[in-house]
């Protein structure tokens, strides 16, 4: 047996395996969907997907849900999570505008603007910026931005204009609207970058001969030539935003309440939750059936999110083949 | 026009800066120069933060970080000075970190070659792709939970601890490795397949040429020629198995010492639960119930340590590769 095993594989064999392994890979995936779907499902039977909406106390309805036992009654699967859904929407979209903005911008200063030496040190300083864990994004939120906003920022009179409803500590969107911008703009300079780097150049030598200014002609060839990558880049990032999960239950004050604009400049300080950070924060929960599975709701509601963004990002990719420019 | 003069501008440069440039921004239209300015800000803003970050956690490091904390173990006490170092995260770490590359490097390999070298029937090739692609775009504390369902399966049950009343808790070192090896997955898996990609078609016809099988060649010629590859992948993915907080939250049990369960010395170990540098770090900082930030920067400074020795490794790795094939790095900013 084993002397089969170490002797020269025949070729049909080897093919085998490598498939077995590779359609092992697929059945991870597939597995997954299966099992979060499972756990989820008591959630979408009893709600629809009007768990989804508003209405309710969320706050409440989760403490009923920890506090029935092994057999929930129906009622206990009442749910409405648009306080999170809308906390998630927000924070994403936020991260996602002001990171597009400020990557595309980068992206030109390391592609075409920075002198030679000082795009060497670019470069691996915002690919460092990408690899830094986010529980080290969130100790510097929590122990540095956090209570400076709670104590610089936030004034008195704000602290007192909510105090009915909500505490202002400082924790709060616009903490994690910035750390989460600072997280999520190195993947996009990454594939942004790459792509402006593979946009013929004798394009943009062109627009510069007839006369345009070196910036306009970055910013209305290249750029342009790029935009698949960089709406790519946006969905990448968008995926990454949806699913952080740790940095935000540490620095978003962790109440399942949802920052209304229209408190004005108050509006930045109010305390919220995400999709994944109600996962962190209710992890300890899990073994009460009814919230477990509110919890593996919100996990297939990321899922679903990832599996929709990487469609779109497949899609949005074709047509940068037809211009044989990676991204 | 003054701007259309003759001069001898450097032909081959990204864009004419410096003193030869075709024309002063002080003659262009508002919007380009407060695109121009934007640009700057933007590039050197991000570098500064960068070196902010790492500053700033190095004087904490610094401040904070005493040897003994190293080599001492976690304890429960009611006072700061009882609570111990953190060697026992450490070695979590490192037990997880290998755990999740020994379950990944098969995997990801194993996929790769069989995507780049066979890849027949297309749809299954196309199906493998595409699903580790919704691997990596996956939110860790997604992949935590389904680790969680299925390591709570009765099935599963002597791969964590078991209660008396037949409860399978699902945590263990297992359980939180074995995911955490999806989480490496990806970037392994890419960097392996794009490195059997560039491989020139000749290599593999010379051997063949020679009477070589398709694995043997890809025993001997392929998988030797994208050993670097391998290597960048392996990185990364450890860099992503380290730097993860999720998965050892939800599955790791966040002991504070590593805690074997049975007598069996090694698969004790691994049916065992712990804790690692990253989830050290979140209970300790003003989220966790610890609430000792001094020994949370200490754990952060390790952390950020290892990031950084690794991304200098990755680019190390690129530099060695790219001057062996011979490829121009400029196809590969950032």
């Amino acid at each position: 047996m084993l002397k089969r095993l170490s002797d020269p594989w025949p070729d049909h064999r080897a093919e085998r395996s490598l498939g077995a392994v590779s359609l092992l890979v697929a059945l991870l995936v597939v597995a997954m969907v299966v099992f979060v779907g499972v756990h989820a499902w008591p959630i979408f039977q009893h709600n629809g997907l009007s768990w989804l909406g508003p209405g309710g106390s969320l706050e409440t309805e989760i403490g009923n849900m920890g506090s029935t036992g092994v057999h929930p009654p129906a009622s206990a699967y009442h749910l409405r999570a648009w306080p999170i859904v809308y906390g998630t929407l927000l924070t994403t979209t936020i991260a996602v505008v002001f990171g597009l903005v400020i990557a595309v911008f980068s992206s030109i200063f390391i592609v075409e603007l920075a002198p030679a030496r000082l795009r060497k040190v670019a470069i691996p300083v915002i690919r460092l910026l990408a690899s830094v864990p986010s529980v080290i994004y969130g100790l510097i939120g929590i122990l540095v931005l956090v209570p400076f906003v709670g104590n610089d920022l936030v004034t008195a009179h704000e602290k007192a204009s909510v105090q009915n409803v909500v505490e202002l500590t400082g924790a709060g969107l616009l903490v994690t609207a910035v750390i989460l911008t600072v997280m999520i703009t190195p993947i996009m300079i990454a594939l942004i970058c790459e792509a402006l780097v593979s946009v013929p150049s004798a394009w943009r030598e062109g627009a510069i001969a007839l006369g345009v200014n070196p910036v306009r002609a970055v910013l209305a060839v290249t750029v342009r030539a790029a935009r698949p990558a960089i709406v790519a880049a946006a969905v990448l990032a968008t995926a990454r935003a949806l699913g952080e999960a740790i940095m935000i239950s540490m620095v978003s004050g962790s109440r399942s309440f949802a920052p209304k604009p229209i408190d004005g400049l108050t509006f930045l300080f109010e305390p919220l939750r995400t999709l994944a950070s109600a996962i962190v924060d209710y992890h300890e929960g899990i073994n009460a059936p009814a919230l477990g599975s509110t919890l593996y709701a919100f996990a297939f509601l990321l899922l679903f999110s990832a599996f929709a963004l990487s469609v779109a990002g497949y899609l949005i990719k074709l047509p940068l083949r037809k211009y044989q420019v990676r991204g | 026009m003054s701007t259309m003069a003759p001069r001898s501008a450097q032909p081959n440069g990204p864009m004419m800066t410096g003193p030869g440039r075709r024309s002063s921004p002080m003659t262009w239209r508002w919007g380009d120069r407060v695109a121009l300015a934007f640009a700057w800000f933007a590039g050197i803003g991000l570098c500064v933060i960068a070196a902010a970050i790492v500053l700033y956690m190095g004087y904490r490091g610094v401040q904070y970080l005493r040897p003994t904390l190293l080599f001492s173990r976690p304890s429960i006490s009611t006072s700061q000075s009882g609570t111990g170092g953190f060697l026992d995260p450490l070695l979590g770490t490192g037990l997880l970190t290998l755990i999740g590359i020994v379950l990944a490097v098969p995997l990801a390999v194993g996929s790769a070659l069989w995507i780049a070298e066979y890849g027949r029937p297309t749809w299954l090739a196309r199906a493998v792709e595409s699903s580790i692609e919704v691997v990596a775009g996956t939110p860790d504390i997604v992949i935590a939970l389904f680790g969680l369902s299925i390591f709570q399966l009765r099935l599963f049950a002597p791969f964590s601890f078991t209660a008396s009343g037949g409860g399978v808790f699902g945590k263990s070192f297992i359980a939180a490795g074995s995911m955490m090896s999806l989480i490496a997955l990806p970037p392994l898996f890419t960097a392996t397949r794009d490195g059997l990609q560039a491989v020139p078609a000749h290599m593999r016809e010379a051997a063949f040429a020679l009477g070589k099988t398709r694995i043997a060649t890809i025993r001997r010629v392929l998988l030797p020629s994208v050993r670097s590859n391998i290597a960048t992948g392996v990185t990364l993915g450890v860099s992503r198995i380290i730097g993860d907080t999720a998965i050892v939250v939800l599955l790791l049990g966040e002991t504070l010492r590593i805690e074997s369960q049975g007598s069996v010395p090694g698969v004790g170990l691994l049916r065992g639960t712990g804790s690692t540098l990253t989830s050290y770090v979140y209970g300790n900082s003003p989220a966790g119930e610890g609430g000792a930030p001094q020994k949370a920067y200490a754990a952060a400074f390790v952390l950020m340590v290892f990031v950084l020795a690794l991304n200098l490794l990755v680019d190390r790795i690129g530099r060695s590769q790219a001057e062996s094939v011979g490829l121009s790095s400029a196809g590969a900013v950032v």
